[in-house]
């Protein structure tokens, strides 16, 4: 049984087509890569995924319950993260307490038991060090370069210990140092059991990192495969190239 | 004793100390000109703290927190004449009744004004208080209409009249203040926070951001009722315009923006400036109203030279003059350094 099940969504908006019958899967304990062309989509299906965007039709199946419909904090509840396009974190709050503000199950327990408030910060700092950002956990997430912030989201949306984790453009916006230092973390996680589902214009970081692609044009998904395989695929070309 | 316990034992004596002094209030002046001025500062602490639990913590300025206020006053005074309670001290113990009522109407406001944000929500709630102020006007069967409604007046003697309302209002604002550090530690508090920050991340990663919104919207306007209900009960007469009145809900906003939004201490150090110097403008030259304009110019100097407000601005000075100039805002804000303060964010 597939982690994620998106299954024939829709969207326009206005008069444009932003998916139109999209189709994928994310299995369980995968790296999935969503790639495709400028305005193929990918954003949107990340939005209809995490409750930002509501279908026109279609389903979204999470281990094999549709959570179409559902609020973004419920979605995030069952199991899903996500980051955005440019990373966003809380700017006028310390790093740990970005840490610390992620919920996993609201209610009154949760929101004022000190026990598990301890609990979460120790969690805290140990998702800090595993990033390597520990030493700015005192700093305002404004004040963070742009590598921390990303470093940081990351973090934080593991604090819930998601299984299936959304990442929109990782690599989007850094050194090269860096972006190695996100496909480990981001591999240790998968080891883990996390599975994760990207969209990416890298294409060597897709292909050393992913397990599976699934290319996105104009709302279709064209194909998908193994990296070898979609980079051979004569229709993928075609998409990129414009023909 | 480590730097950050003293830090601690230095900020619990000094709180002790202040609450002593504000308990013995009426004892070191007990004239009613100055135990007037002493109520309704009291009062306006209490309720620049309880709006900032809401304005400050979540970023939603609310402009209509005054029909909270009123309602809360009219409530008190229902309530008091229906159930024919005579004056005294028993109407002091139907203060929380009007503070639930508050709440009901609280929720019904709220759960239509959160479903904006930013200007529209300030817009939303200025409207919401004027529908309230029309129908106090128009449900004469109820309310009184224009001619307004009047409480029992109690029979304390002309020293001591005053006293009892100040220790409301003083245990109103307590409360405000102990909820509203409360809220600042927890976990809920920090999600306050962040939907203040960036509400659509906020949500991101679980944070129910309409709950929290209505939860703390409800608690920030039953404190404020519970104010209005005491108001109403000191002034012994009220009327629709001037209990569900703009500038109550302006002045509140006012104080809170020049001690420190979001800040525990701003409110209570704004409406310690603000209330004092607005009642002296009005004795010394009367009725005029000119206190409007010094509000205006304090919102002005605020906007242009303090637009953290007093509290954060004043304690990043201190640091910089512990630290050095040197060390810079490294230190963090005070922000920073009051969250840290968060149980189990301490620094060991």
């Amino acid at each position: 049984m597939s982690l994620l099940e998106v299954d024939n969504l829709s969207k326009k908006f206005g008069g444009v087509t932003a998916l139109d019958g999209c189709t994928l899967s994310v299995e369980p304990g995968n790296i999935t890569a969503l790639i495709g062309p400028n305005g193929s989509g990918k954003t949107t299906v990340f939005n209809l995924i995490t409750g930002f965007a509501s279908r026109d039709s279609g389903d979204v199946r999470f281990q094999a319950r549709s959570i179409a419909g559902l609020s973004p904090d419920r979605i995030y509840g069952l199991g899903i993260a996500r980051t955005f396009q440019l990373a966003r974190i809380f700017p006028r709050l310390t790093a740990l307490e970005n840490m610390l503000v992620p919920v996993r199950r609201a209610g009154l327990r949760g929101l004022f038991s000190r026990g598990q408030w301890h609990e979460e910060k120790s969690r805290a700092m140990e998702m800090l060090t595993f990033m390597d950002i520990s030493h700015v956990a005192a700093s305002l997430g404004g004040s963070l370069s742009y590598g921390q912030r990303k470093l940081l989201e990351l973090a934080a949306v593991m604090m819930a210990r998601p299984q299936l984790v959304l990442l929109d453009e990782p690599a989007g916006g850094v050194n090269p140092a860096l972006l190695e230092r996100i496909g480990e973390h981001i591999r240790e996680l998968n080891q883990q059991g996390v599975a994760f589902l990207l969209v990416e214009h890298n294409m060597p970081f897709v292909m050393g990192l992913c397990h599976d692609v699934v290319v996105l044009h104009r709302g279709t998904v064209i194909a998908r495969g193994t990296p070898s395989a979609v980079r051979e695929n004569p229709v993928v070309l075609d998409a990129y190239l414009g023909a | 004793m480590t730097p950050a316990r003293r830090t601690s034992a230095l900020k619990g004596g000094a709180l002790l100390v202040v609450v002593v002094l504000a308990l013995l209030v009426p004892v070191f002046a007990a004239d009613p000109a100055t135990t007037n001025i002493a109520v309704f500062t009291t009062m306006y602490v209490g309720l620049a703290t309880a709006w900032n639990i809401m304005g400050g913590y979540t970023g939603y300025i609310s402009l209509g927190h005054a029909a909270f206020f009123g309602f809360g006053s009219y409530a008190l005074g229902l309530l008091l004449a229906h159930l024919g309670i005579a004056a005294g001290y028993t109407p002091f113990l139907f203060v929380p009744v009007a503070g639930i009522l508050t709440v009901v109407i609280a929720l019904a406001i709220g759960w239509i004004a959160l479903r904006t944000r930013a200007a529209t929500f300030v817009i939303v709630t200025i409207s919401c208080m004027f529908i309230l102020q029309l129908l106090a006007e128009n449900l004469v069967g109820l309310t009184g209409g224009g001619s307004g409604l009047s409480f029992p007046v109690p029979t304390w003697s002309g020293d001591f009249f005053n006293t009892p309302y100040y220790y409301a209002m003083l245990v109103l604002a307590l409360v405000g203040l102990a909820v509203s550090a409360g809220i600042r530690r927890s976990k809920f508090g920090l999600g306050l926070l962040a939907i203040r920050d960036d509400e659509d991340k906020a949500l991101a990663v679980g944070v129910p951001a309409r709950g929290f919104k209505l939860t703390a919207f409800v608690i920030s306007a039953a404190l404020v009722g519970m104010i209005g209900a005491v108001y109403g009960y000191y002034v012994t007469y009220i009327y629709p315009q001037f209990v569900i009145d703009p500038l109550v809900g302006l002045s509140m906003v006012l104080m809170v923006f020049l001690g420190g939004l979001g800040t525990l201490w701003g409110p209570v150090v704004g409406a310690l400036i603000l209330e004092p110097a607005q009642l002296w403008l009005s004795y010394n030259f009367g009725a005029s109203r000119l206190y409007l304009v010094f509000y205006a110019a304090v919102f002005l100097v605020v906007i242009l030279l303090l637009p953290r407000g007093i509290v954060p601005s004043v304690t990043d000075l201190v640091v910089r003059w512990r630290h050095g100039s040197a060390a810079g805002p490294a230190g963090g804000s005070s922000e920073t350094r009051e969250a840290l303060a968060a149980p189990g964010v301490r620094s060991p």
